[in-house]
């Protein structure tokens, strides 16, 4: 299903579109406009400039390597006019940018769709998100407090080193001066990401690690310069800038770990800016930004999109997939007075749908709703390391207004020195290495799943996972492959599926493929014919008719019998034999129920699907909790309920139906097959056919669990001996440089340790061809 | 401390070269695409930055 909307759109669109205006007798002209079913709306993304330039941009789906680069590459460079084509491989965007007019553009978009690849426009604009800009500016950042670390560092050893063999004050202040030059203006520009947290906390009345980071920053550099000014021996820019280096990898790393999510989130934004071909009065097709379509207009949704709004069908037969909305494995039928939903994918022919809601008012909007909801009843997670900061601030805070007060009153000492103690005591405390514990950790843990094909996107899942005492599962897409197959239980003769196979392989409709699929290497039957929402007629030389289809479509009685999805195929003179379809579970579907049940976790399956359905998948895998037809308030009502026996739920689903109860649930999971909506719901999408991406997630969250704690332990432990030397004034700027520094290392080596253990998941090799580019991706 | 005067500023100024040299990498996007042009040098052909390709007359 999902996985395969690449190929379903190439060269079908055609012929879609050809079979649904003869089916719905309308001049074929208008509900044709071009070659290809996203080329209309192509031409509303493109840009021209004054010099007849004209420049797109396009995602492009299903690029996974330099092969698939270099042949989309090669295919535009050559066509006239074309002066830029370049495919970026990380986000899979295409630019393109040629002389001439923007129509071009539908023409180039169907070049690349010719190719085999689908394509959908997208506006940068749109995409300029200020998460990539705050990314960058850390790198900036980083990149000088790197710089000015290395340079102080160099001046500041020469310091050290004059110390011991007698170097004369002239040439200590002269080195001084220069560590100034090089702190002072990257206190300034590096140190703003802190500044501005602590004070966006201290503005609420709350105090977070940034509160003590800055203060001891600030502090340290500016004592450091007053003392210089006075000529004084000790000086802490190196510590200082050393501090907020080391801080902002920590805080890099840890925005990079969550780079997948936020490229989620952006795709889910394009596609639904996707344009919408809305009809005129008179028919003409009209390509409009789907913000401007309103209730009353009629859209055209060609064969293999997605609807993008709610409404009515005015004109045509159709077949609809709702499995991502409803959970629903039968595709249905769909004619005219039918209702439709944003989200669902137009299977068979081109539809005329009158709008009836749009935006919020929407199903999907609806789902949103429900989803923003059930985020803001979930109490808010508190990161441990935030946690471990709502402690840690104010000690820190007391200890050195203790250190200082005390070498003012009962030490007798002058303000300037007791201020450089208690700065001294700042600058130990300074949660480097506790900044540090859990970025570090969360970089290589998350690393480590990439590279088995799970995203994580939320920075504190790891931890969240931890709890889980309970797994949710969709079944649909989630616990299967959400992909029908064909029943051969010999019931049916080879000659028969052979001759059905023929037939199928002239339609589009999903189960059609599956039975195309199930018999590789059947030639296309010639002068098949469709007929939307029904099934496909073939006239035989003697005249007589073969009929392949719905159950109404081969005059068979209706009966309940009926589970799963079926075709019926009817010949002349024989009766109708029925050819069933299941949708088979992920290969290791059993395996990880059974695994999840070993680590003392319960296993539960909700389903938006009929009972009997859901009951012969519950059976296979042995789950025992099972609920059928529950809609996404049904879902989220369980979870809620779960939630107040105190359970905490991982939640593992992919359709839009289970986009709320993802966001309901304490963390949760979706293939990357999985709506996007319900991407963007999910704390970690996992790519590929296995399901064993859950219980490796839920191993290594618990390893990373184990390291985090030692790293806190370390860090802790490395403060008690510090700080009371500290207290006490007998740091110097060289032992405050190099305990700090030495803390961060252990802290990092031992978070290094995640990485060199082997699997420990017994889960067999992975087989995502899809999975393998985008973890290498990162 | 004479040659101090100098060697320090020189020094400073070699690692400056450095570091706008990353800042300028970092603003014209060679950071954008890192699969890509891991992939790229295995392609055969030798062909121009399209983007400095000649217009049409």
């Amino acid at each position: 299903m999902p996985d395969d909307r690449g190929s379903v759109l190439v060269g079908g669109c055609c012929g879609g579109i050809a079979v649904a205006t003869e089916a719905a007798d309308e001049p074929p002209a208008k509900a044709s406009p071009s070659m290809s079913p996203s080329a209309p709306g192509v031409v509303a993304y493109v840009r021209t400039d004054g010099g007849g330039r004209s420049t797109l941009n396009l995602l492009v789906e299903g690029v996974h390597c330099g092969g698939c680069v270099s042949r989309i590459e090669r295919g535009l460079a050559p066509l006239p006019g074309v002066e830029v084509a370049r495919v970026n491989l990380s986000s899979r965007r295409l630019a393109l940018a040629w002389r001439g007019p923007p129509e071009r553009g539908a023409e180039l978009a169907a070049a690349v769709e010719d190719l085999g690849y689908r394509v959908v426009p997208f506006d940068p604009q749109r995409l300029k998100s200020g998460e990539a800009a705050a990314e960058r500016d850390l790198l900036r950042a980083m990149a000088v407090a790197g710089f000015a670390t290395g340079n102080i560092m160099l001046l500041s050893v020469s310091i050290w080193a004059g110390e011991v063999q007698g170097m004369g004050a002239a040439t200590r202040e002269l080195l001084h001066w220069f560590s100034a030059l090089i702190a002072l203006p990257t206190v300034l520009y590096a140190g703003r990401p802190f500044y501005r947290s602590a004070f966006a906390a201290l503005a609420a009345r709350r105090t977070n690690m940034d509160v003590p980071i800055s203060l001891a920053i600030v502090l340290a550099t500016g004592m450091s310069l007053h003392e210089i000014i006075r000529g004084g021996p000790h000086a802490y820019f190196e510590s200082a800038v050393m501090l907020l280096f080391f801080l902002l990898v920590g805080r890099f790393l840890d925005r990079r770990a969550r780079g997948r999510a936020l490229s989620a989130v952006e795709r889910l934004v394009t596609l639904s800016a996707t344009a919408v071909t809305v009809l005129d009065d008179d028919g003409t097709p009209n390509p409009v930004p789907p913000d401007l379509v309103q209730v009353g207009m009629t859209v055209l949704v060609p064969p293999g999109e997605r609807v993008a709004v709610d409404g009515v069908v005015v004109d045509g037969r159709s077949t609809i997939d709702t499995s991502l909305v409803t959970g629903e494995t039968v595709p249905a039928e769909v004619g005219a007075g039918d209702r439709v939903f944003a989200g669902t994918v137009n299977h068979g022919a081109a539809l005329k749908v009158r709008v009836t809601a749009i935006g919020e008012d929407t199903l999907l909007g609806e789902i949103v709703r429900l989803m923003q909801f059930a985020e803001q009843r979930k109490a808010r997670y508190v990161a441990l390391a935030d946690r471990v900061a709502r402690l840690y601030a104010p000690v820190v805070h007391v200890l050195a207004l203790i250190t200082f007060i005390a070498w003012v009153t009962v030490g007798g000492m002058a303000w300037q020195p007791a201020l450089m103690i208690a700065v001294a005591v700042l600058i130990i405390t300074c949660p480097c290495a506790l900044g540090l514990v859990v970025p570090a950790v969360q970089v290589i843990a998350s690393g480590r799943l990439m590279r088995a094909g799970t995203l994580l996107k939320s920075a504190t899942a790891l931890e969240r996972l931890i709890t889980v005492d309970t797994v949710v599962f969709d079944k649909t897409g989630t616990l299967t492959v959400g992909r029908p197959e064909l029943v051969r239980d010999g019931q049916v003769g080879e000659e028969t599926l052979r001759a059905a196979a023929a037939m199928a392989a002239a339609s589009r409709h999903p189960l059609a493929r599956a039975l195309a699929r199930a018999m590789p290497g059947v030639a296309v039957a010639d002068g098949v014919e469709e007929v939307p929402g029904a099934g496909l007629r073939l006239r035989t030389e003697c005249g007589h008719e073969v009929r392949l289809g719905s159950r109404a479509w081969c005059d068979v009685a209706e009966a309940d019998e009926a589970v799963g999805p079926e075709l019926w195929y009817a010949a002349p003179g024989k009766s109708p034999v029925r050819l069933t379809f299941r949708d088979p579970l992920r290969p290791d579907a059993a395996a990880v129920v059974a695994a999840l049940r070993a680590r003392g976790l319960s296993v539960e399956l909700l389903s938006g699907d009929r009972a009997p359905t859901v009951r012969q998948a519950a059976d296979a895998l042995g789950i025992a909790d099972w609920r059928a037809g529950c809609s996404p308030t049904d879902k989220c009502t369980r979870l809620e309920e779960l939630a107040g026996q105190g359970r905490q739920v991982l939640m593992v689903g992919d359709g839009l139906n289970d986009a709320p109860a993802l966001a309901a649930a304490v963390v949760s999971m979706s293939p990357s097959t999985a709506a996007d909506v319900s991407q963007t719901a999910a704390d970690a999408v996992f790519l590929g056919d296995r399901l064993g991406a859950v219980v490796e997630a839920l191993e290594v969250a618990q390893r990373s669990h184990d390291v985090v704690r030692q790293n806190f332990v370390l860090a802790i432990g490395y403060n008690v001996i510090a700080v009371p030397v500290a207290m006490l004034g007998f740091v110097t700027p060289l032992i405050a440089a190099a305990s700090m520094s030495a803390s961060s290392i252990i802290v990092i080596l031992n978070a290094l340790r995640l990485a060199g253990r082997r699997h420990v998941a017994k889960v067999a090799v992975r087989s995502a061809p899809a999975g393998g580019s985008a973890v290498a991706a990162t | 401390m004479n040659a101090l005067v100098y060697l320090i500023p020189v020094a400073l100024l070699l690692g400056l070269c450095g570091l706008g040299a990353f800042l300028w990498t970092l603003r014209s996007g060679q950071y954008e695409d890192l699969d890509g042009a891991a992939e790229r040098i295995l392609f055969d052909d030798d062909d121009q930055p399209s983007d400095s390709d000649p217009p049409r007359p």
